[in-house]
């Protein structure tokens, strides 16, 4: 592990960190509209799975990814704007936060059924080799509840059954909204799966652990890069804090959150950076500064920017305009 | 030489092959089997890896496509039978209708479903879900009622940037033929008169076409004349060809083989009684399929969806009215 990939995967993280501790308080401030879900204690997983990642690659990155989303070359802006709703984001008001995204730049953008996206990942995985394109893989996460799906079995068989370039990230946070694991898969390890799809399988036991997590994730993202199939990895973390802004998470137990598996992503690799003397802490501080700028700045252009407007709005859900059903006269 | 509606199927699909390297089709048995019904005959053989078989995963399949669509594809899914599409309800409705207002991203798919009633097909084998897709923003909803539309229409379909249902009636697979394949085509948006009438206008689409034109004919020996329109596509829905008609006739019954609650009848009727009220000689009328599961057994079945009997009792009504 070079100390420059940790420090890289480090400073992502802290710009997500920083950026969702501002959208949290936007949210408070009611300055965006729908939900805030934050990544926050899953950001080392996060940004190792867009770390595998090269330019090409396709990613699927979920609620919990805006580590993952700035590391593979979202911008922030453009990440803001959607919070706060700038006419000029990405999605320009028609849908929002988590849900952002650039298809044919690679990153696709989520909807809100669990493991949806998994399918479409490998469906640009198919065409790629369609038409001869060798040499990019896939990315796409979601957490444990998501596994429970009918989607997500159909997806995994069927990537296991097309042998594609395909990893899959499971982030283990315990929690499914407030549901918690015993209620959402009996299976001694989700991670056994991959045996029953006839696919690799990765475990990530400490996913709070930047190190590991890039280690396991990266190696996991060199298998399928290599030709070895789809790969699971199983990433074990907790969640810290509630589903979304708008859930205190009062059911977790405190036990959890005082058990070594509910420390923090960021702090244990603060807490390394300084123990290996990977940086200083003038550096660090410098960092922090940095990314704290970056954010205000971002926050600042994105509320100068107009939003939505209804006059102007085309309406219009067909790309081809002229097979339009056009009938949406109501009384006047 | 004859070419039936459902071979006019496959050979749409040969030539959307042969002529855009960014087609593929991918669905169940569709490879060296050739398809449930043969839609796909001997296409792997003639278009190696780009016919391809999927496990039983409606979810995926159409996930899938819509990945392969944002890189550029241009898939053609086949759904063994219309029925097995609520699987992948949610990507169709949800992620491939969504995208491209979503993210501007285009995502040209193809699902094709074999739709509709045939004796002994049953509850789970018969299903018209025409209306229930178009109700969604953001699909186009094809409906072909004859084998010269079942061929340009698929043929337009692969060529359409947005996502196309396109509603095959197996019923018609075998019993429709036409001398050739077409050399021409109307454009998907209009609909077609199917026959000319003057006494009554019966709006409807696929299978009901024809037991319309049969109704048509058997009217036409006591002097009734029936106009009937065949939609092709439901959404867009022709709403002005629907409307001249009806100024002609003053009367009009939509014909529809899915069920009864809301759906493409109900729009017709709606649209008609929005529209053209003052066209209207006397209360608009619908029929549909009885409001039950689709039936097994023949006898049932044939009961349950409209025919030509029952629709010729229904015009007679209108014409009471």
């Amino acid at each position: 592990m070079t100390r420059e990939r940790f420090l890289t995967a480090y400073r992502w993280m802290l710009l997500a960190r920083i950026s969702e501790e501002k959208y949290a308080s936007l949210y408070r401030a009611g300055k965006i509209y729908g939900g805030v879900f934050l990544g926050k204690g899953q950001e080392a997983v996060s940004v190792a799975t867009a770390m595998t990642l090269r330019k090409g690659d396709i990613y699927g990155p979920l609620i919990r990814d805006q580590a993952g989303r700035l590391a593979f070359g979202e911008s922030l802006l453009d990440a803001t704007r959607t919070y706060l709703g700038s006419r000029h984001g990405p999605m320009r008001g028609r849908d929002g936060n988590v849900h952002r995204g650039k298809p044919r730049e690679g990153c696709m953008a989520m909807i809100s059924h669990l493991g949806a996206m998994i399918s479409v990942v490998s469906g640009a995985l198919m065409a790629r080799r369609a038409r001869g394109e060798t040499g990019n893989i896939g990315a796409v996460s979601l957490g444990e509840g998501g596994t429970s799906t009918g989607a997500f079995h159909e997806a995994v068989n069927q990537a296991a059954v097309e042998k594609l370039p395909l990893l899959i990230v499971v982030t283990n946070n315990q929690f499914a909204y407030s549901t918690p694991t015993t209620r959402q898969f009996a299976c001694r390890n989700l991670v056994d799966r991959a045996i029953g799809y006839g696919i690799e399988g990765h475990l990530l036991e400490r996913g709070n652990n930047l190190n590991e997590a890039l280690e396991v994730i990266g190696r996991a993202g060199d298998r399928a890069r290599a030709g070895h199939g789809p790969q699971l990895v199983v990433a074990s973390i907790l969640r810290l804090g509630g589903h979304g802004e708008h859930d205190d998470g009062h059911y977790v137990p405190d036990e959890m959150k005082m058990a070594k598996a509910g420390a923090d992503c960021m702090k244990l690799a603060e807490h390394e950076i300084l123990a290996e003397g990977l940086a200083t802490p003038q550096e660090m501080e410098q960092w922090r500064a940095s990314a704290l700028l970056q954010v205000e700045e971002a926050v600042a252009a994105a509320q100068r920017e107009p939003a939505p407007d209804p006059d102007t709005e085309a309406w219009q859900a067909l790309s081809t305009p002229h097979l339009t059903d056009g009938y949406e006269r109501s009384p006047v | 030489m004859s070419i039936t509606y459902l071979e006019a199927i496959r050979e749409a699909q040969a030539r959307a092959l042969a002529e855009d390297p960014r087609v593929y089709i991918y669905g169940q048995d569709v490879g060296a089997f050739g398809g449930a019904f043969k839609a796909t005959k001997n296409l792997a053989l003639e278009y190696p890896g780009r016919v391809i078989d999927a496990p039983i995963s409606e979810d995926a399949i159409v996930g899938s496509a819509i990945g392969a669509a944002i890189e550029g594809m241009r898939p053609i899914i086949e759904m063994q039978f219309a029925d097995f599409s609520t699987v992948a309800f949610n990507q169709i409705v949800n992620n491939a209708a969504t995208l491209y207002w979503r993210t501007e991203t285009k995502c040209p798919i193809v699902v094709r479903l074999p739709s509709g009633g045939t004796p002994g097909g049953g509850p789970f084998h018969s299903q018209c879900l025409e209306g229930l897709y178009a109700t969604y923003p953001g699909l186009i909803v094809m409906t072909p009622a004859t084998v010269e539309d079942a061929y340009s229409m698929l043929l337009e379909a692969v060529q359409i940037d947005d996502p196309v249902i396109f509603c095959e009636h197996k019923y018609l697979y075998y019993h429709l033929k036409a001398e050739a394949l077409p050399t021409e085509a109307m454009p998907t948006g209009k609909a077609r008169i199917a026959r000319a009438g003057r006494d009554a206008t019966v709006v409807t689409y696929s299978a009901m076409v024809h037991e319309s034109l049969a109704m048509a004919d058997e009217l036409a020996l006591e002097g009734i004349e029936v106009e009937v329109v065949d939609l092709r596509s439901i959404k867009p829905l022709d709403t002005d060809t629907v409307l001249a008609s009806v100024a002609r006739t003053g009367r009009m019954l939509a014909v529809g083989e899915a069920w009864p609650w809301g759906g493409v009848t109900a729009e017709i009727v709606a649209r008609v009684a929005c529209e053209g009220y003052n066209l209207l000689d006397a209360a608009p009328m619908r029929l549909n399929a009885k409001d039950t599961p689709v039936p097994f057994h023949p006898n049932l079945w044939g009961t349950h969806r409209p025919t030509a009997r029952t629709i010729a009792r229904a015009v007679r009504e209108l014409l009471r009215r």
